[in-house]
């Protein structure tokens, strides 16, 4: 792979601006109940299905913390390189919103139950580090509903309680490019981890993008924006791109930024000032007394390192050597656990590179298209494999293959049955190839004769015919090296 | 048996047991006390037909084993009560009627008692005098014209008066043993987490206990016996074994070392108030104790202390009382700001909204360290100060109270004067200790005194028994006279 180099700046009239990004990364954790009550977490429930009388705050109602959310984000603040801390307690965020029952939300904010950590990287210009500042755990909010009545606000308090994981990172990030990178990054790594399922449709996965610009070269910071609650990678780089412009206009006309919090209007692709910092709200964090604060057993800690699976970055280093992946490759194919699982079973039955090729080709391609994960791919990773070793035995061409693939697409068979029963297999009898090719030379004499006198380019004519001959099934290397031999003659 | 009412609740238990009353002739002579005394304002809710059923039932199939057989209760309306009407004595909560049970008012129910109805209370408990109920103040049976003390008021009174055998109440900063003073029984505040804390409407999470109000010492311990237990929905709840209180109640306190710290002797204080301490001291002394001079050096800083905490964890708790799930709302908003402002404006008290005021102050960014965050030392100064005594000591004996009950309207108008009320009893609070208020005497007007004896955490049994000697030994009797029927 080429390195080139960083190169995203905001070009203004006076000079070069860099762009400084940190995220706020709230992502849902995967449990089976909320992070205080036994409500289920499951998305897609009628509204206000899932609440008890904790998520709903009724009148003497108190949390008692899930051990299982605690687990995940240990899981995750291991998986983040970070450190674990023994000992976090649970704040109380205090203000008015109709769809947050207990009128504070519960989250932790002097003393995170995990620390500083860091995530790596691949850029094309090579490998970067982002810091982690902090991972901790809170509670959901319910959802607002105002467009179902004229007059009235709805609130469905099926999220109203379940456990989020708020991973902010250092002010490390530097383009569109690296936020969407660092995004994938986090993502895979808990999904890796199965702390929490990245599915930003359902709203398992959004950020506040903090934003901030200085002259190239500058050491010092610039005022930054939060803007709030970005739910997909795309809306992120284009809210960042909006954002950095807004503020090097801003300087290059010699005013100030605002610190404050923005809005993202994705149908005007624009952010919008939501409040200032003076409106800013005044929480009141306070530790909350109806829970004592979370001490943790090193026992514990170490047993769930212990437990954790290969993370991508191993899996990728492992990948490069024990499969000879190149860095590309490998990065591809750890992207996803389910890839990566896959590609393996793949590979330790076929051709470790032929598979790795096939793979992110036609797989690819085809699961793309089809709009379909991995884990529901049409063709299993046995099939899969067999059809790699059928190419790489020479039982069947590349082109042949491709025909193959598309019936395993559509039949669900094994590329065995399907060779046999087609007639596929590559013809690979040297004196039967022999015995078609003198044929098509003796039909071709005038184009034999114009060969010999140096139009070399008519040798592909002569492949093509022995190709439509065979229905495609002659192997091609053979047929060059038959060719060249009889032409020479 | 004309007189069953102002038996003792371990008297009603034996008549019960004995068969010589059954539960429904005992609850129906509840219910007679209790519609003739509804000049004392002592409950917000009955709950007679309930009452009488679940009596009829024991007596069909009684079970005599449990600690409280087939005996009527009333409860202070702060405990949830499945399907009956619980208002924390709040206008904004005067439709609320919970679809579960608190853990204490089910412990209660699972040792074969049943609800007689809810006790009126200050607003959200938080009050001295229990004038600050959305239902109106109560009053005390020993004069007309006095409060039974607060939060736990309802409760007090109706215990004197004869309407419920025993009662709970809830213990903030001094609002179970105070009452208890004021109106001549006796009230323990447990330690904190002893008695879980689910289903009981929050004031300050941090200081809130629930615990028992009788009329003598034995039917304190039958009552936490009964109440108390680890409780896995309450993070706070202190998981050890079950005690045998009433079982293992004693009166031999010989060799015991009690503790008089000399803080709570404060200034102005009434010298019978000064008497009745002397008079406690005297009777421990003759029963063998040994009397300790102690310092609670931290004690002058309690009151603040607790005047910052206790708000500000109430201004949080409260935010949740804001017309949208249940509860009143108020028909003016016209957006949802306004109709928050409306609801809590319409639905809060004038005490209520002073401590969510104070709270919000002292939580605020730039307050936060000066007030919250130096009051939570504080508060762990006053902890160490017990601690450090209770090395060399098994209890401490103070005064309840600095008066004996004041005057309705008294103190209304004079927050201060009325938060001085709880000075004796919240450092207990702030420590997270047990404590009893034993009744011990009366003032020259007639009116009854308590005495409190302060444990180490988890020492109930030990404060029961000094309390069940000094009982014995005190000769106190409550006399009062049923003006009100």
């Amino acid at each position: 792979m080429s390195k080139e180099k960083f190169d995203y700046f905001i070009k203004g009239e006076k000079g070069k601006y860099e762009v400084v990004i940190g995220l706020e990364v709230h992502a849902q954790v995967l449990s089976k109940s909320k992070l205080f009550s036994g409500s289920s977490t499951k998305f897609g429930a009628d509204p206000n299905d899932q609440v008890s009388l904790i998520d709903s705050a009724f009148p003497g109602m108190l949390p008692v913390i899930n051990e299982e959310c605690v687990k995940q984000a240990v899981r995750t603040g291991l998986g983040l390189n970070a450190k674990i801390n023994n000992y976090s307690v649970f704040d109380r965020k205090n203000y008015f919103y109709a769809d947050l029952p207990q009128g504070y939300q519960i989250s932790q904010y002097k003393n995170p139950i995990v620390g500083e950590g860091k995530v790596l990287l691949d850029m094309p210009y090579g490998s970067k580090e982002i810091g982690i500042e902090r991972l901790h755990l809170e509670q959901d909010a319910g959802k607002s509903i105002h467009d179902m009545d004229p007059s009235n606000t709805y609130v469905d308090l099926n999220r109203s309680g379940i456990a989020l994981m708020e991973i902010v990172s250092k002010p490390d990030l530097r383009s569109p490019d690296e936020v969407n990178a660092y995004i994938k990054k986090l993502r895979s790594i808990m999904r890796y981890l199965g702390t929490c399922d990245g599915n930003m449709q359902e709203g398992s996965l959004r950020a506040d993008v903090n934003v901030s610009v200085r002259k190239e070269g500058d050491k010092n910071f610039g005022t930054r924006c939060e803007i709030k609650n970005v739910n997909s990678i795309k809306f992120m780089q284009m809210a960042i791109e909006y954002e950095a412009a807004r503020q090097v206009e801003l300087i290059e006309n010699g005013k100030e930024i605002d610190q404050e919090t923005r809005l993202f209007d994705t149908k005007k692709n624009e952010t919008r000032s939501m409040r200032s910092k003076e409106d800013a709200h005044d929480y009141r964090y306070f530790p909350d007394p109806d829970l004592l604060p979370l001490k943790l057993e090193q026992k514990l800690i170490d047993d769930l390192k212990k437990s954790l699976p290969e993370l991508p970055d191993k899996k990728k280093e492992r990948f490069i050597k024990e499969y000879e992946l190149n860095v590309y490759e490998a990065n591809v194919l750890v992207s996803e656990k389910e890839i990566s699982d896959y590609y393996e079973e793949v590979a330790k039955l076929s051709d470790k590179k032929l598979a790795a090729t096939w793979m992110m080709g036609d797989l690819f391609a085809m699961l793309n298209d089809k709009g379909l994960d991995i884990s529901k791919s049409p063709i299993s990773a046995k099939h899969f494999a067999e059809l790699v070793q059928s190419i790489k035995s020479g039982e069947i061409s590349g082109r042949i293959a491709k025909e193959v693939f598309e019936i395993m697409v559509e039949s669900g068979d094994n590329p065995k049955k399907i060779i046999e029963s087609k007639g596929m297999k590559q013809q690979s009898d040297p004196k039967e190839l022999e015995k078609m090719i003198n044929e098509i030379l003796s039909k071709n004499k005038d184009k034999v004769d114009q060969y010999k006198a140096g139009k070399e380019k008519l040798f592909g004519f002569f492949v093509g015919q022995v190709m439509k001959l065979s229905g495609g099934k002659a192997n091609p290397q053979l047929t060059n090296e038959i060719l060249k031999k009889l032409l020479k003659g | 048996m004309s007189n069953i009412t102002n038996q003792s609740l371990n008297e009603i238990i034996e008549n019960i047991k004995t068969k010589k009353i059954s539960s429904t002739d005992l609850t129906k002579a509840y219910i007679k006390n209790i519609e003739s005394a509804k000049k004392l304002n002592a409950f917000v809710t009955t709950t007679f037909d309930q009452a009488l059923d679940k009596a009829k039932q024991f007596d069909k199939k009684p079970n005599f084993d449990q600690l409280l057989p087939g005996i009527p209760l009333a409860v202070k309306d702060l405990f949830c009560t499945e399907n009956t009407k619980t208002t924390a004595g709040s206008n904004i909560l005067n439709n609320f009627i919970p679809s579960y049970e608190s853990t204490v008012t089910k412990n209660l129910w699972d040792n074969g008692s049943f609800l007689l109805g809810k006790l009126n209370c200050d607003e959200f408990a938080m009050g001295s005098s229990n004038e600050t109920s959305h239902y109106g103040n109560v009053i005390n049976p020993v004069g007309d014209q006095l409060v039974p003390g607060g939060s736990s008021g309802g409760s007090s009174s109706a215990l004197a008066a004869d309407l419920t055998p025993a009662t709970i109440g809830t213990d903030t900063g001094g609002s179970i043993r105070q009452p208890a003073s004021f109106t001549g029984t006796v009230g323990l505040k447990p330690t904190y987490g002893l008695c879980s804390r689910w289903g009981i409407v929050a004031f300050a999470s941090s200081l809130d206990q629930a615990g028992p109000m009788t009329k003598t010492i034995k039917d304190c311990a039958i009552m936490l016996e009964s109440m108390s237990g680890f409780d896995e929905k309450d993070s706070t709840s202190i998981n050890k074994k079950k005690e045998q209180y009433s079982k293992n109640l004693k009166d031999n306190i010989k060799g015991l070392k009690i503790g008089i710290p000399k803080e709570y002797r404060v200034d102005n204080m009434p010298k019978e108030v000064d008497d009745l301490w002397e008079k406690g001291k005297k009777i421990l002394k003759d029963l063998g104790a040994q009397l300790i001079d102690i310092s609670l050096p931290h004690t002058k800083y309690a009151l603040p202390t607790y005047y910052i905490v206790a708000p500000a964890e109430a201004s949080s708790n409260l935010a949740r009382y804001d017309g949208v799930r249940y509860g009143y709302r108020s028909k003016q908003g016209k957006d949802l700001i306004e109709m928050y402002e409306k609801t809590r404006s319409e639905g809060f008290g004038d005490e209520v909204k002073r401590r969510i005021l104070i709270g919000t102050y002292v939580l605020s960014s730039g307050y936060y360290d000066a007030y919250y965050l130096k009051a939570q030392k504080v508060r762990q100064l006053i902890k160490k100060d017990f601690d450090d005594s209770f090395k060399k000591i098994d209890a401490i004996l103070t005064p309840s109270t600095p008066s004996s009950a004041f005057k309705i309207g008294e103190k209304t108008n004079d927050p201060v004067s009325m938060y001085l009320n709880d000075i004796f009893t919240v450092p207990v609070n702030l420590a997270a200790l047990p404590a009893l208020s034993l009744p011990a005497g009366v003032d020259k007007k007639g009116h009854p005194l308590g005495l409190q004896l302060i444990g180490k955490a988890l020492d109930e049994q030990k404060i029961l028994n000094i309390g069940y000697a000094f009982e014995k030994n005190c000769g106190f009797k409550n006399e009062i006279k049923k003006w009100w029927s």
